[in-house]
């Protein structure tokens, strides 16, 4: 018995529950507005986290995972139209299938292709998605989208929340439950998977691919595999966005969300699901400060909805020249450092650096 | 006339060169001698101001050159010659001798390219030939040609018989020496090949683990066997 | 005839994408970094020529100030960003032009609004007729054509002609050595920044001539000039020009036979297909990924 409990896997699931029904008391707590930011910070943090699992873990860069959300999104959204109706959870799951399947085809590609080719496939694929859902008007619904019906609460499990908190389940506080809920499930599926063997194989493909192959990996595969599993987190968000804004539409999944969704994952540190977090918060919370301070400084609503982004761009730009780790990845080592001097893990590269004489 | 003092230079936490003085006189070839890591091309790149050392002085005719940047000091007489990797491979050879004539400092008459191409025939055969098609030897050969267009006062040679057939790198000596002599420059020679650094060499000077081991005439360098056998591999 | 005005058309967008991609490449060229914020900069200042001519001012004169706003912009792009940045890892470049990419988008939309506004055209946009069947080629295509081609014509005179010129290709090439041989490497590589985005300005130009404007109007220009530029090589000035005619006709036909909402589309397809077939583009020495 002491032995399962020990082993890192079974803890993390035990932490992941308890974690579960603690934020289901958080979640019943908030206001219907906060309980929908909830969901954007889960649902952001979801997409945020794969992307970060690919570039960080793998060193693969994407600018097109807003297409996959609205991959997602749009596979929802087609499966509840004209009243149909499926399951929470046969919704999410097609989401995820149907991105995966969209990302195992770009994931074939980008395995052969090198950076700054790989970097403008998938910025072709950002713009491109979203203009197919214009093009395809009669099944997508062109430019104003699909609008998607709020999924009802299941009985069961309004009578079981209700056991635990003792209120009426609303629909946002649902939404932010089954939200909060795929945030951990997908965050305990990829930190396993990025400490698993494949994650190891991940790394030493980002490391150094001459050593990775001479070991043995497959390079293409260990490539394809990342960006399928990158790709279905974005799908899942996707999914989850649909519902939560009830609307599956070409404005939500501009360039402009592929990109800040990347420079939310360099904010927070590339490679850390805590990075992700930290970078969906700030997506979600960001726009209502600064759009605030906008208006206070008698800007238009049109002008302060702006000052997000720019404050984003700004930032990051900051970031990636004085500090390339991330603020995470900044802080954390300099936080070690303060507890435990010394250790400067510059120095191995640096040896091979100045051999040059 | 080139002279360093005290001079250290680091690579992070690595010590390339550690408090080495030096002295490059006119009119001579002093070559600098040391195996793989001993320092050399940090030297070079630290005198030519590609790399900033950490403490010392470099002086050059008197004048203070420790921070002065790259792109300037040809201007001042000193031209760096990075070894035969240094062609522009995507540029023609006939371009790569015009960029030598860009960075021309004042300080003597100044060359034309037909005048160089005298002293490499061959660069004058393959003037609108691409550098990247050129043989090894041919790419030192222009390196060395293009630095003179600049009419520098001393030449800064890294390895030039690096890579070489014997043959070739002895012609390449050659050149150097009788540029030496009849046209009065000045070179500090990097090398690994000790015998023939020092065979045109007037002034020898050993590097280990980035400090000066030894300094003194090319001959009695040559006559000390114990050096000869540890540091010169020969 | 429909074949025919689709081919015109798709010559004289193509000779615009030809432009944007020469841009990519001058970049890319001196700096290994494809510039994505290209796009957001030639916007920027086809939005500054849009002040200027609402003011009063003539078409001529919004057109020359963009010009030097690009040039401007360009200048400073490198001098306060792209210099500090760390090249050694191969995505912080791409990030630092993403970041800069949203930073003009926001500022653009901050500054002109993000409403659509209508660029006017220096010359008359109506097709010329030829015994009586009216052709898809315009006086304004027709400046377009020639002034892409002059541009061209003197970049190539400044690169292969020129001190300056070679000064700068010596600078793209190698850094290091062009530095000891007495370059100024840091002024080569502003003035070549500053270059690009005159070209890039140019194109923004050109495509907003007698269509609209807003600050999302060149994203989808930023994706043609890249496969473009990467159907030449991404290293060659001439690919580029030539993957630009290329990506012009060929959307000119996905959009006038299957719909523009395809276009995008067409240009992933493009792009994969080609890298998948010849990895290193159609003119390139490049050679595949193989590790």
């Amino acid at each position: 018995m002491r032995r399962i409990v020990s082993s890192p896997m079974l803890r993390r699931g035990l932490a992941a529950i308890a974690l579960l029904i603690v934020s289901v008391f958080l979640i019943d707590m908030l206001s219907d507005y906060r309980q929908s930011q909830v969901s954007s910070v889960a649902y952001l943090a979801i997409a945020a986290g794969g992307l970060s699992v690919l570039i960080g873990l793998n060193g693969q860069l994407s600018l097109g995972h807003g297409a996959f959300m609205a991959i997602g999104a749009y596979t929802v959204a087609k499966m509840l139209q004209d009243g149909k109706e499926a399951p929470m959870l046969v919704l999410l799951v097609a989401a995820v299938i149907v991105t995966a399947l969209v990302g195992a085809i770009v994931a074939v590609a980008a395995a052969r292709l090198q950076g700054p080719y790989v970097a403008g496939a998938t910025l072709a694929l950002a713009v491109a998605v979203p203009a197919l859902a214009v093009h395809f008007r009669d099944a997508l619904g062109g430019e104003p989208g699909l609008r998607v019906s709020s999924p009802d609460v299941p009985t069961s499990i309004d009578d079981a929340l209700f056991f635990l908190t003792g209120t009426e389940t609303g629909t946002s506080q649902w939404l932010a439950t089954v939200s909060v809920a795929c945030l951990v499930v997908t965050f305990l599926l990829l930190r396993n998977l990025s400490q698993s063997r494949v994650g190891r194989q991940w790394r030493a493909v980002r490391d150094d691919p001459v050593a990775a192959q001479l070991a043995g990996i497959n390079l293409g595969r260990s490539r394809i595999v990342c960006f399928i599993v990158s790709a279905a987190c974005a799908g899942l968000a996707g999914g989850l966005m649909a519902m939560v804004t009830r609307v599956a539409a070409p404005s939500g999944f501009t360039l402009i969300l592929s990109l800040t969704l990347l420079m939310a994952v360099v904010l927070g540190g590339l490679g850390t699901l805590t990075g992700a977090l930290i970078g969906a918060a700030l997506l979600t919370l960001l726009p209502t400060y600064v759009t605030n301070a906008g208006s206070s400084l008698g800007l238009s609503d049109l002008q302060s909805a702006e000052l997000a982004p720019l404050v984003l761009g700004l930032t990051t730009i900051a970031v990636v020249l004085l500090a390339p780790a991330g603020l995470v990845g900044s802080i954390a080592p300099a936080l070690r450092r303060l507890r435990t001097p010394s250790t400067d893990t510059s120095v191995t590269t640096t040896i091979t650096r100045g051999e040059q004489s | 006339m080139l002279e360093l003092k005290g001079v250290t230079s680091r690579y992070g936490p690595v010590t390339a060169l550690q408090d080495v003085d030096l002295v490059a006189g006119e009119g001579r070839v002093t070559s600098v001698l040391g195996a793989n890591g001993a320092g050399k091309t940090t030297l070079l790149r630290t005198i030519s101001g590609l790399h900033r050392p950490e403490s010392g002085k470099v002086t050059f005719d008197g004048q203070d050159i420790t921070r002065m940047s790259a792109d300037r000091m040809t201007r001042t007489g000193l031209a760096h010659v990075p070894e035969g990797r240094g062609v522009i491979t995507e540029l023609t050879v006939h371009e790569n001798l015009r960029l030598g004539l860009l960075g021309r400092s004042r300080h003597r008459e100044p060359l034309s390219v037909s005048d160089v191409v005298d002293l490499f025939p061959i660069l004058g055969d393959r003037s609108h030939a691409l550098a990247h098609t050129l043989s090894g030897g041919e790419r030192q050969m222009l390196v060395i040609a293009r630095a003179l267009l600049a009419t520098p006062r001393m030449l800064l040679l890294d390895e030039p018989s690096l890579g070489l057939a014997p043959r070739i790198s002895a012609q390449i000596f050659g050149v150097i020496r009788q540029l030496v002599e009849e046209h009065g420059l000045s070179v500090l020679l990097v090398e690994q090949n000790a015998r023939s650094a020092l065979s045109i060499a007037d002034v020898g000077i050993v590097l280990g683990l980035g400090k000066v081991i030894a300094c003194d005439d090319a001959e009695v360098l040559s006559a000390d066997e114990n050096l000869r056998h540890a540091y010169l591999g020969y | 005839m429909q074949l025919i005005n689709t081919l015109l058309g798709g010559f004289s967008v193509g000779m615009i994408y030809a432009a944007f991609a020469l841009a990519l490449v001058l970049i890319w060229q001196s700096t290994r970094i494809v510039n994505f914020a290209q796009a957001p900069m030639a916007m920027i200042t086809t939005f500054i020529a849009l002040k200027v001519i609402e003011s009063g001012a003539s078409y001529w004169i919004g057109f020359t100030v963009a010009l030097v706003a690009g040039l401007v912009l360009g200048a400073l792009v490198e001098r306060l960003v792209i210099r500090y940045v760390d090249h050694d890892n191969h995505i912080n470049p791409v990030i630092l032009t993403l970041g800069l990419f949203i930073v003009l988008h926001a500022l653009a939309a901050i500054v002109f609004g993000s409403s659509f506004r209508s660029f006017p055209a220096a010359f008359d946009l109506t097709g010329i007729k030829v015994g009586g069947e009216t052709l898809a080629l315009t006086p304004f295509s027709i400046f377009t054509i020639l002034v892409v081609v002059a541009v061209m014509a003197a970049l190539r005179l400044l690169f292969m002609k020129t001190d300056l010129g070679l000064t700068m290709r010596a600078t793209a090439f190698n850094r290091e050595v062009a530095s000891v041989l007495g370059v100024k490497v840091n002024r080569a590589l502003t003035l070549g920044w500053a270059l690009a985005a005159l070209v890039g300005s140019l194109s923004g130009l050109l495509i907003a001539g007698g269509g609209l404007v807003h600050p999302a109007y060149m994203d989808g220009v930023v994706v043609y000039g890249f496969v473009a530029a990467v159907l030449g090589g991404l290293d060659s000035p001439a690919g580029a020009v030539v993957g630009g005619l290329v990506m012009g006709i060929v959307l000119a036909l996905v959009s006038g036979y299957l719909g523009s909402g395809l276009v995008p589309l067409a240009a992933l397809i493009v792009l994969v297909v080609v890298l998948l077939v010849r990895p290193g583009g159609l003119f390139s020495t490049t050679k595949e990924r193989t590790v």
